[in-house]
């Protein structure tokens, strides 16, 4: 299965990662109009520090707390991918509260969850993180 | 090989899951004196609330039980289990053969003895969906309602009501709101936020006496209401493995891989105890999660695998609208507090480990902090300072994040 990993070494720190995913995930085909002046609520997150950089979203756990913890049954894990279903989450944020990675976040209404989902539920079909991170430093692929 | 649970809520589901996941072939019945498709509990709140509907409030899909193949007998009560036959009676005298039983029989509301409580013509419970149908009948704008008990289901019926009707009075023996996860400080942001939608707060107060529609409470206050709901606090169904020999104390008691001391009968969920590893004490965890994890061992188990739920921790999230309460944990050990406009962060540490925190909308990546607490993290092992200021994976060690973000987890 594959998964979106990431490579802290090579991570540049400069947050292209967000821009991508809050346009994949914007459902607008212009990047000025989804993302110019706006606050954007990426579901990918990069962390910065003393020369450090990484990306962290979703890992889609083999055996997902968020999944198992979910209140409404909002959450499931199908193929692999870990899924939100908006229309059923009713933004209690369980799933915020027992994610290890921080990866699950409150929407920016804040009613309702949301989650990286590899871009399978938008137009891009594959991550577009990584699709247009610079220096490799996340990767879909296949890994043990 | 037959599979019987008696419940149809968050425990059995898991355990039917589970049971799936392992044994495609044996039979699995599943009996439950609620009649509805299973249904989010928690959800009855959000229904009353405008936030969900029948539909959308169901847990799994509709197919689920013709998808696992699953027996459902909905609407009969398990009277009894007799463990020695291995059978399980029900109320409308039919008796199912079990190789392997789940109790996951959650709890039922404690009504506690209140004088002329009979004379009250229009009262509710609030923990099923047909308490929350029966009582929407009742919702009308010019309604004064009655809450008796301030914690998580008495508020979050509240949520559920408070723009439905005119009024809505609480009532509760205990100094504060939400007892069993807030703080003082907590408590009273929280009750700030639900006067403003016009709840109205009697604590360290409890009704003496109910006189028709007229409550008596101990202060000498006098309210008058329409209608009475009742969520002062709830007991797990223990009888069932009681009555058949099994050791119960306040919930059924069992192994880690969630047996009971009745050999091949399991329970998990509500109806259970649970080794708390922040206290290192047995106790009744009534919340979702839990019940999931150990529904989902349960199974594991009755199928013939190997599994063991071994880190149970108290971890609950609730919303009032729009604020977050997000705790884990238990509260004892030093601390570290933040108060920033109307958010608060506490957390709770000692002997170089989390034992709970206490975060007041400030939801975000909260389950950093739950993680350190479930897996008892030595605290000397990341940068423990930063972490109190901002839950973020970058104080953590290299080598973890490579383990987690650069591998298969
Ligand atoms: C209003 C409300 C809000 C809540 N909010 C939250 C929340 O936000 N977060 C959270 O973590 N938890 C919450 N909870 C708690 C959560 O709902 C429970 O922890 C969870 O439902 C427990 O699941 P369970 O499977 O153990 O039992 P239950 O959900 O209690 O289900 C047990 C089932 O077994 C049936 N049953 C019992 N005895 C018999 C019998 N003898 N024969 C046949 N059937 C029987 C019952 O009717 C019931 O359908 C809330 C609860 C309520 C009531």
């Amino acid at each position: 299965m594959k998964r979106i990993y990431v490579n802290e070494k090579w991570c540049l720190g400069c947050h292209l990662c967000e821009y991508e995913c809050a346009f994949a995930n914007s459902g607008l085909t212009d990047m000025v109009k989804a993302l110019k002046g706006k606050a954007i609520r990426p579901n990918i997150r990069v962390e910065d520090g003393n020369g450090v950089h990484f990306a962290v979203n979703c890992r889609h756990c083999s055996d997902p707390i968020c999944v198992h913890s979910c209140i409404a049954g909002a959450l499931s894990a199908e193929d692999g991918t870990v899924k939100i279903d908006g229309e059923k989450c009713v933004g209690c944020f369980t799933c915020v509260l027992v994610c290890p990675y921080g990866a699950i976040l409150p929407s920016a209404d804040g009613r309702i969850a949301q989650k990286c989902m590899l871009c399978l539920n938008n137009s891009c079909g594959e991550p577009n993180c990584v699709k247009h991170c610079i220096n490799n430093a996340i990767v879909y692929e296949e890994r043990g | 090989m037959e599979y019987v649970i008696i419940g149809n809520s968050t425990a059995a589901v898991a355990a039917a899951e589970a049971i799936r996941a392992k044994d495609a072939a044996g039979g699995i019945t599943m009996i439950s004196d609620e009649k509805h498709h299973t249904y989010g509990r928690p959800l009855i709140s959000y229904y009353l609330l405008g936030r969900t509907d029948r539909e959308r409030m169901k847990y799994r899909p509709s197919d689920f039980y013709a998808k696992n193949g699953i027996r459902t007998l909905f609407g009969v009560r398990a009277e009894k289990i007799d463990a020695a036959d291995k059978k399980v009676c029900l109320s409308d005298g039919r008796k199912i053969a079990y190789d392997k039983l789940l109790v996951a029989a959650g709890s039922r509301p404690f009504v506690p003895p209140m004088e002329g409580i009979e004379s009250v013509p229009c009262k509710f419970n609030f923990m099923t969906l047909d308490d929350a149908l029966a009582l929407e009948k009742v919702l009308s704008p010019e309604k004064r309602v009655l809450i008796v008990g301030a914690g998580l289901i008495g508020l979050k019926c509240l949520e559920g009501i408070a723009g439905r009707v005119k009024k809505v009075f609480v009532a509760d023996m205990a100094d504060r709101i939400l007892p069993s996860i807030l703080d003082g400080y907590g408590a009273s942001l929280i009750q700030k936020k639900l006067e403003r939608h016009g709840a109205e707060f009697f604590l360290s107060d409890s009704v003496q006496e109910f006189d028709g529609n007229t409550a008596h409470l101990k202060s000498g206050k006098v309210l008058e209401f329409d209608i009475l709901v009742i969520a002062v606090g709830v007991r797990a169904n223990v009888e069932l493995v009681q009555d058949a020999g099994g050791k119960v104390g306040r919930g059924i008691l069992t192994d880690d891989r969630q047996e009971t001391s009745l050999k091949d009968v399991y329970a998990a969920g509500d109806c259970t105890e649970s080794y708390d590893i922040t206290t290192k004490t047995c106790r009744i965890l009534a919340l979702l999660p839990n019940a999931q994890f150990q529904g989902a061992c349960a199974g594991t188990n009755m199928a013939g695998g190997e599994a063991h739920f071994a880190n149970a921790v108290p971890m609950n999230a609730i919303g009032f609208f729009g604020s977050h309460v997000l705790t884990a944990g238990s509260y004892f050990g030093e601390t570290y507090e933040e108060k920033k406009g109307d958010t608060y962060k506490k957390l709770f540490y000692s002997d170089n480990r989390l034992n709970g925190f206490i975060l007041v909308d400030i939801p975000e990546r909260a389950g950093i902090y739950t993680s350190l607490i479930r897996n008892r993290t030595p605290l000397d092992e990341v940068d423990f300072g930063s972490l109190k200021e901002e839950p973020a994976l970058m104080a953590f060690s290299a080598q973890y994040r490579a383990e987690k973000l650069a591998k298969r987890v």
